[in-house]
């Protein structure tokens, strides 16, 4: 991989991605040993910048690093009191000034990341962890792991498996991420939500576009649930919750209705009851917690490339 | 007395040109080569000095963005002789103390007109009419009532600002922008816009205001001007409402005529502007609307702001770019170069017309014994690299940093004086003189 920071999964060629999920699993075979800690990031720094609260993105990096024997900083610059602007170009200097390697960056504005990449404010590799409603690209590496272990892990890529991607596609990181990477190695992807919650433009994606989600679901492999927020409700993206959970919902009749090999996913935290039914979220084709344990390993991935790390397999002393 | 001689006019014609005691006093036919003294104007182009309808100053309030002396130096800088101050300063400009200080703080810099624009409501809320009476009579006598940056969104309210101003033969320049279409807005909808993540501003916000005003204006008799039109869909409605007679006139900035929204991708604020960049399809609207006439003028929207607002993530950062020094450039760019019009046509577009529909006494006068002398030289086959440290007005958010433009000015002529020669600024008004 040449990239000097992840920003976007358009940032990974076909063969980066594949080269990163096949990182990711020799360091998942490592960690699940008995000693989990790995010395190739010895001496390096990496922060976690977050802007917006999310624990579990935020403890799946710190995981990642430290296993990786980095040193690991949280930053969280929420409830700063200068104004935003000044705030993530004074913190990156800061950072910069404190000799960060790599920053892993979650903010609320979509560009952030390029930004923090792309001004001179700082010299780290910059890795998003998400901004606004943009991208989210170690959320898709390691749902594209997932996907791989269950469904292609002998092959070379996930050629013929059918994803739907279902819910608030408008304002999800996590969705453009996915359609980019998944359609890159080989998956069809199919968005399944109320024409609301479709951005315009959404005709120049590489998808197939539904709004009928029980149509879908017989002829998916994959079922990728997304979080609904609370607000959307009082901008009339929708009539009611109730209404949503009725047409867009995953519950135990959909359920029933996949196909035998599918798998339900869904990037978390879940609205238990609203997009996804408690019984479906703890099905057995749920592999909703292999993603956060898979989560680990690809990040791990992501830092070890970006970072070049000794190879794997050094000396561990 | 000041001499031109062997100098184009916009109409082909080359003439010697005396002026004197602020006005046109002599011209006569050249050969091209008659051997006379003054300025050398062989090769350049005399015109009326442009006119801006749209221009924000941010004095009082804002005086680390530009004041009125600052805004007036971009201004000659970029060959104008009369600008318009927006109202959205702090204090805003809705009473008529405030936009005689601004009017007088124009007189003090002493090199352009500077006309302020008057708010049409009380501090811009769109909720209660300005004392848009005692603007009009005050020295400053405003003619031009606009909200900018803020859309007049209430019916009401608009079409009573409307009738008000036909006492005073004013008009309301209309920032068309539907607020509910547009919360958080932040780009062009469409194809970017989904791709990077940024909340959409459609062109339909812009187009229900300039639909739903053109109809209000035929109602109630009166005059309406849509401030910087964006979209193709506004060309086609001002088209319809002219062929109708409704008496509306509509502008286009030279951003708009030349970048796309496509320049978003990379997240730099330089690019954020409200109404946003468009699409190529809209730009060629717009190109094709200001030839024809239907768009009547450019106008710069020029928009200062300190490098913090956005030395920042986009989200984060101001609206707006200058565009007072570049804006003829960019208009013999889109214009001129491409053989869309001529130069008497940008004369008209950005000298005679704006005067014209403000209602400016001395400024575009088209070039006659007798007229104004209100004047810009400019050589059009000299080009420069827009270097944004170089830019006179206070701030350097120009998205056409590094870029090379078509047009030199080399003299400016305000009420008889010269105010820039060979390029630079003279020490006329209260100048800075470096």
């Amino acid at each position: 991989m040449k990239n000097a920071h992840l920003l976007s999964a358009d940032d990974l060629s076909k063969q980066d991605a594949l080269e990163l999920l096949a990182t990711a699993k020799e360091l998942a075979a490592i960690t699940d040993g008995p000693n989990k800690k790995l010395p190739t990031l010895r001496g390096k720094t990496v922060v976690n910048l977050f802007f917006e609260d999310s624990t579990r993105t935020r403890i799946s990096f710190e995981t990642a690093a430290k296993r990786l024997s980095a040193d690991v900083i949280n930053f969280s610059a929420k409830g700063s009191s200068v104004s935003k602007g000044e705030s993530l170009k004074d913190t990156a200097q800061t950072l910069q000034a404190m000799g960060a390697d790599a920053v892993v960056i979650r903010h609320g504005s979509s560009g952030a990341a390029k930004r923090l990449a792309d001004s001179k404010w700082i010299q780290a590799t910059v890795i998003n962890a998400g901004d606004g409603t943009h991208e989210h690209p170690t959320q898709a590496l390691l749902d594209a792991f997932t996907i791989k272990q269950h469904l292609r892990s002998k092959d070379s890529d996930l050629s013929g498996v059918k994803v739907l991607i279902v819910g608030d596609i408008l304002h999800s990181r996590v969705a453009r991420s996915n359609v980019i990477l998944l359609t890159k190695l080989g998956a069809k992807v199919v968005l399944v939500a109320p024409p609301t919650l479709l951005p315009v433009g959404v005709e120049n994606w590489p998808v197939d576009i539904s709004y009928d989600l029980d149509k879908e679901i017989p002829k998916c492999d994959v079922v990728m649930m997304l979080r609904i927020q609370q607000e959307r409700m009082a901008n009339s993206f929708f009539p009611t919750e109730r209404e949503y959970s009725r047409r867009y919902g995953l519950n135990s009749y959909r359920l029933s209705k996949l196909s035998k090999s599918s798998i339900v996913m869904h990037p978390g935290p879940m609205n238990r009851g609203l997009e996804i039914s408690a019984d479906s979220a703890d099905d057995i084709k749920s592999v909703i917690i292999d993603q956060v344990r898979n989560g680990v390993a690809v990040r791990m991935a992501v830092l070890y490339q970006l970072l070049g790390g000794a190879p794997i397999g050094a000396a561990n002393d | 007395m000041i001499k031109i001689r062997n100098v184009n006019l916009v109409d082909g014609s080359i003439v010697n040109v005396e002026i004197d005691q602020g006005l046109v006093k002599a011209i006569s036919k050249s050969t091209g080569k008659d051997n006379l003294d003054g300025i050398d104007g062989a090769g350049k182009i005399l015109m009326p000095g442009l006119v801006d309808l749209h221009t924000h100053l941010r004095e009082p309030g804002r005086e680390d963005s530009e004041t009125v002396l600052t805004g007036s130096e971009s201004a000659v800088a970029g060959g104008f002789t009369a600008i318009s101050a927006m109202a959205n300063t702090n204090p805003v400009a809705d009473t008529a103390g405030v936009v005689e200080q601004i009017y007088r703080l124009g007189k003090n810099a002493g090199i352009c007109d500077v006309n302020p624009i008057g708010a049409v409501t009380k501090g811009l809320k769109g909720e209660q009419l300005s004392e848009i009476g005692a603007m009009a009579e005050s020295i400053a006598n405003v003619r031009i009532f606009s909200d900018d940056g803020n859309c007049v969104a209430d019916p009401l309210i608009m079409r009573r600002a409307l009738e008000y101003v036909k006492t005073y033969n004013g008009i309301i320049a209309q920032h068309a922008q539907e607020p509910r279409l547009t919360v958080n807005a932040q780009m062009n909808e469409g194809v970017i816009s989904a791709k990077i993540g940024l909340a959409g501003w459609p062109a339909v916000a812009e187009e229900a205001i300039i639909a739903r005003d053109i109809l209000l204006t035929d109602h109630v008799q009166s005059r309406l001007h849509i401030c910087h039109v964006t979209t193709a869909g506004g060309v086609e409605l001002v088209r319809w409402a002219k062929q109708r007679g409704i008496q509306v006139t509509a502008e286009v900035t030279p951003h708009h005529l030349l970048l796309t929204d496509d320049l978003v991708e990379n997240y730099d604020p330089i690019y954020k502007v409200n109404p946003p960049l468009r699409t190529e399809k809209d730009v060629m609207a717009l190109r094709q609307g200001l030839a024809e006439g239907v768009i009547d003028i450019v106008a710069t929207d020029h928009a200062p702001h300190s490098a913090e607002h956005k030395d920042c993530e986009w989200q984060s950062a101001a609206f707006g770019m200058v565009g007072l020094e570049t804006a003829l450039s960019v208009v013999i760019k889109t214009m001129i170069e491409t053989k869309l019009m001529t130069w008497a046509e940008l004369s008209d577009r950005m000298s005679i017309r704006p005067a014209q529909i403000a209602g400016y006494k001395n400024q575009g006068q088209k070039i006659v014994e007798g007229s104004a002398a209100n004047l810009v030289l400019v050589d059009p086959n000299s080009h420069w690299t827009v270097d944004r440290h170089n830019l006179k007005s206070k701030s350097k958010n120009t998205p056409f940093d590094k870029m090379e433009l078509p047009g030199v000015i080399s003299e400016i002529i305000y009420n008889g004086n010269l105010v820039v020669q060979n390029g630079k600024q003279t020490s006329l008004g209260l100048g800075h003189n470096d």
